[in-house]
C-alpha cells in the first residue's frame, strides 16, 4: 500500500513540477517583450472617483502606446502593461502595496497613486529600492523638499494653484490705473497640507505685489458651513476672495456666497471643476475663477494623441465620461516613461531614472521638464472662469480662450 | 481683536451671526433629539448618528434629482429613513440594546464606518448639493441676509420638537416608549412589546436625522464623510441638556450654533471647533459645581 501511494505521489509531483516549469517559462516569455509598470490606485475609499480617473488615464496611455507598436528599447519593441492594486485610499496600504509590487511582483517602474498623502507614504519605499516613480496626481510641495531622487511629478505643485489669481488681480488693478498694492485679499483655506501649500503660494505672490490680506481663515477639515467667514468678508469688502478646500470648499463657497449675496469682484477656488459648480449651480457660480492643471482647449500636442482636444475625445469615447485633468496627468506620466525608455536604450532602472531626469518633451498635457527636485516646472496652471454656465480659460493669457469678466456680476 | 472691533463698529454683523448661528443650531437640534431619544429609551449611545444624517441628505439629493419639491422631499426623506432605521434595528441594533454601554458605542462606531464606506461605494465620493429653490431674505436694507431654507430648517426643528413632545405624551406608542424608558422589564411584564418599542424608537431617530440630513443637503453639501461633526455636536448637546427634555435640547442646540458662529468670526474658523469643545468642558465643570451647591442646600 505505502509503495503505491508513493508512486502516485511521485507522478503527481512530477506533473506539478512540469506545469510549474511551463508556467514559469510562459511568464518569463511574457515579460520578455513586455515592460511592467506597477501602480497602487484608489479603487475603493474616499479617493475612489479620482482613483478611477487615474487608472483610466494610465490604461488609455498604455493602450495607445501599444497600438502604435509599443516602445523601442535598443532596437527591440516592447509592449507596456500595468499591474494594479487597490490602495483603499489609505497611505499605509499604498506603502505596503508598493513594497509588494517591487519585492514580490518584481516591478521595476512605478506609477503614482492619487493624492499627496498616499504618495508621501510610497516615495520612501521607491526610494529605498531605487525604483523610478513617476506620478501625476500628487501636488504637495513637501514631496519635493525631501531630496528624493526617484520621484518625478508631471503636474504643477500645489503652491502654484492660485498664484495666477493674484497675478490676474494685479493685472486688473493695473488696467484700471491702480497700484496692485491697493488690492485687498480675503482668503479661506482648509487646514490640510494641500490647501496650506496653495496658501503659501498665494501669500508669496501677494507679498510680491504688496497686497494687503484682510482675512486669512483656516477652515477645519470637517467644515460644513462658512457663514462666519463670509460674514467677515461682507464686512471688510475685499477685492479678491480666494478659497481652497477641495470639492467641498468649492461647492460651499459658491453656494453660500450666492445665498448670502456676498459681492466680491473676483472670487477664485481650487477643485471647482471636479465639484461641478458650473453644472449644478450655474447661476451662483457665474464669474468664479477655478484653478486647473489642464484643459482640453489648450493648444498642446504630442505624437501619441495629437492635440489636447483629440485626447479628450478619445478618452470620452473609450470611457464614456469627459476627460478630467486627473486622467490627462496620469496619461502624461506613462508618456514620460515611454519617452524615457526609448532614450535610455535600456531597462536598467538606474539608466531609466537618469533618462527621466533629463526629460524635455511636449505632451497633450503640456510641456514636461523636471527640475533637480523632480517636479515639472515647465507647465503652467490654468485659470477658468465660469461664463454662461461654462468653464472658459482666461489665464495664462497665452492660451486664454476668452477675456476675463471683471467685476464678477452678482446673480440676482 | 481686529475682528472684535469690527463687531462693535457695525452691530448689524452680530445680528447676522446670531441669526445664522441659531438657524444652524436648529439642524443640530434635530440630530440631538434623536440621540437623546435613543440614549434615554434604549440606553444606547449611537455613534452612527451623523451617518443617518448623511443618508438622509442622499435621500433628499435623489428625490431632488427625481424633481420632487423639497417641501415634500424633507418628509419623504424622513419616511425613507424611518424604514431604514427600523431595518437597522431588526438587523443589528437589537443585539446591543440593554448591553453594556461600551458595546453599544463600539458597535455603532463600526456601523458608522460601514455606512460611510457603503455610501462611498453606492453614491460615490463626489460632493453633491440639492437645490431647494428658495431665495434669500434681506433685512436691515440688505445688511443681513437670511436664506429661506434655513428658516425652514428652524421651523422644522420647532415642529419636530412639538411633535415629539406630543407624540411621547399622548400616543399609545409614545406612552409605551416612555414606559420602556422608565423600566423595560416592568413594561414587558405589563405586556408592552419592548422589541417593537425599540424598533419604533430607532426608526423615529433615523427619521428625525433623515429630515435634518435633507435640510443639510439643501443648505450646504452632502458627501459620505460629513457625519462626524453632527454626531459630536448631537452628543455634546445631549450631555449639556440632559436626556429627558426636548425644550432644553432645542435651546442648547440653538445656543451652541450661535456660540460657534461668533467664535468662528472672532477667533477665525480654525478655532471654531476648539472653542466649542472648550465650552463643553467649561459647562460640565460649572454644572458639577452648581449641582454640588444644590446638594449642599438640600442637606
Amino acid at each position: 500500500m505505502p509503495k503505491r501511494i508513493s508512486r502516485t505521489h511521485l507522478v503527481a509531483s512530477g506533473g506539478v513540477a512540469l506545469l510549474l516549469a511551463l508556467a514559469f517559462a510562459a511568464v518569463a516569455e511574457a515579460t520578455g517583450d513586455e515592460i511592467v509598470l506597477g501602480a497602487a490606485v484608489s479603487l475603493t475609499g474616499k479617493y475612489s472617483v479620482n482613483g478611477k480617473n487615474t487608472k483610466d488615464g494610465y490604461d488609455l496611455a498604455v493602450e495607445r502606446i501599444n497600438e502604435l507598436g509599443g516602445v523601442k528599447v535598443a532596437g527591440k519593441p516592447y509592449k507596456l502593461k500595468v499591474t494594479y492594486y487597490d490602495d483603499e485610499s489609505t497611505p499605509a496600504r499604498a506603502a505596503q502595496l508598493t513594497e509588494r509590487l517591487i519585492s514580490q511582483d518584481g516591478v521595476k517602474f512605478m506609477l503614482g497613486a492619487y493624492g499627496s498623502g498616499l504618495t508621501k507614504a510610497m516615495a520612501p519605499v521607491t526610494e529605498k529600492y531605487k525604483v523610478p516613480h513617476v506620478e501625476g496626481n500628487s501636488a504637495a510641495r513637501e514631496l519635493f523638499t525631501q531630496g528624493y531622487k526617484y520621484l518625478f511629478a508631471v503636474l504643477s505643485t500645489s503652491d502654484y494653484y492660485l498664484r495666477d489669481a493674484v497675478n490676474l488681480a494685479a493685472d486688473v488693478a493695473k488696467e484700471h490705473r491702480k497700484d496692485p498694492k491697493t488690492v485687498k485679499l480675503a482668503m479661506a483655506f482648509e487646514n490640510d497640507p494641500f490647501s496650506l501649500d496653495v496658501r503659501d503660494g498665494v501669500l508669496e505672490d501677494a507679498k510680491k505685489y504688496g497686497m494687503k490680506v484682510l482675512i486669512d481663515d483656516k477652515l477645519p477639515p470637517e467644515i460644513n458651513d462658512m457663514a462666519a467667514t463670509l460674514t467677515k468678508v461682507r464686512a471688510v469688502k475685499p477685492d479678491v476672495l480666494i478659497v481652497s478646500g477641495h470639492e467641498k470648499g468649492a461647492a460651499l463657497v459658491v453656494r453660500q456666497t450666492g445665498e448670502m449675496k456676498i459681492d466680491v469682484p473676483m472670487m477664485a477656488s481650487t477643485h471647482c471643476d471636479s465639484a461641478r459648480i458650473a453644472e449644478t449651480m450655474p447661476r451662483l457660480a457665474e464669474g468664479f475663477l477655478c484653478a486647473s492643471q489642464w484643459d482640453r482647449h489648450l493648444s498642446y500636442k504630442d505624437r501619441w494623441f495629437g492635440s489636447a482636444d483629440d485626447y479628450a475625445n478619445r478618452f470620452e469615447k473609450r470611457f464614456n465620461y469627459p476627460a478630467p485633468y486627473q486622467a490627462a496627468e496620469s496619461t502624461a506620466s506613462v508618456l514620460v516613461y515611454a519617452d524615457a525608455f526609448a532614450r535610455a536604450g535600456s531597462l536598467d532602472p538606474e539608466k531609466v531614472r537618469d533618462a527621466i531626469a533629463s526629460t524635455d518633451m511636449m505632451t497633450m498635457y503640456g510641456p514636461i521638464k523636471f527640475d533637480t527636485t523632480g517636479k515639472n516646472t515647465a507647465k503652467p496652471m490654468v485659470l477658468y472662469q465660469v461664463q454662461g454656465g461654462e468653464y472658459k480659460v482666461v489665464a495664462p493669457k497665452k492660451w486664454a480662450q476668452t477675456k476675463l469678466v471683471w467685476p464678477r456680476k452678482l446673480s440676482q | 481683536m481686529e475682528n472684535l472691533r469690527l463687531l462693535f463698529d457695525s452691530p448689524v454683523l452680530s445680528v447676522q451671526l446670531l441669526i445664522d448661528g441659531v438657524l444652524i443650531g436648529a439642524i443640530f437640534a434635530l440630530a440631538a433629539y434623536g440621540m437623546a431619544l435613543v440614549w434615554g429609551v434604549m440606553g444606547l449611545i449611537n455613534v452612527a448618528q451623523g451617518e443617518l444624517v448623511m443618508l438622509g441628505g442622499y435621500a433628499a439629493f435623489y428625490l431632488y434629482r427625481a424633481r420632487i419639491h423639497p417641501l415634500f422631499g424633507i418628509p419623504l426623506a424622513a419616511a425613507a429613513m424611518f424604514c431604514f432605521g427600523w431595518l437597522l434595528y431588526r438587523l443589528v441594533i437589537f443585539r446591543i440594546v440593554e448591553k453594556d454601554l461600551f458595546i453599544s458605542i463600539l458597535a455603532t462606531f463600526g456601523l458608522s464606518i460601514l455606512l460611510q464606506q457603503l455610501a462611498n461605494t453606492l453614491f460615490g465620493a463626489d460632493v453633491r448639493t440639492a437645490e431647494s429653490g428658495f431665495g434669500t431674505l434681506f433685512l436691515f436694507g440688505g445688511a443681513v441676509t437670511v436664506a429661506e431654507i434655513k428658516l425652514i430648517s428652524f421651523a422644522a426643528a420647532l415642529v419636530t420638537g412639538v411633535f415629539l413632545i406630543q407624540f411621547l405624551r399622548r400616543s399609545r406608542m409614545g406612552q409605551a416608549i416612555r414606559a420602556t424608558a422608565q423600566n423595560a422589564r416592568a413594561a414587558r411584564v405589563m405586556g408592552v412589546d419592548t422589541q417593537r418599542v425599540y424598533a419604533w424608537t430607532f426608526g423615529l431617530n433615523a427619521a428625525i436625522c433623515g429630515a435634518s440630513g435633507a435640510l443639510v443637503a439643501m443648505t450646504w453639501v452632502v458627501h459620505p464623510y460629513l457625519g462626524l461633526p453632527y454626531t459630536v455636536r448631537a452628543f455634546m448637546i445631549v450631555i449639556v441638556a440632559g436626556l429627558g427634555n426636548v425644550t432644553a435640547v432645542l435651546a442648547t442646540a440653538l445656543g451652541l450654533g450661535a456660540a460657534e458662529n461668533f467664535a468662528g468670526f472672532i477667533f477665525g474658523a480654525e478655532y471654531q471647533a476648539a472653542f466649542v469643545f472648550g465650552l463643553l468642558v467649561a459647562i460640565l465643570v460649572w454644572r458639577r459645581f452648581w449641582l454640588a451647591r444644590e446638594r449642599r442646600y438640600l442637606q
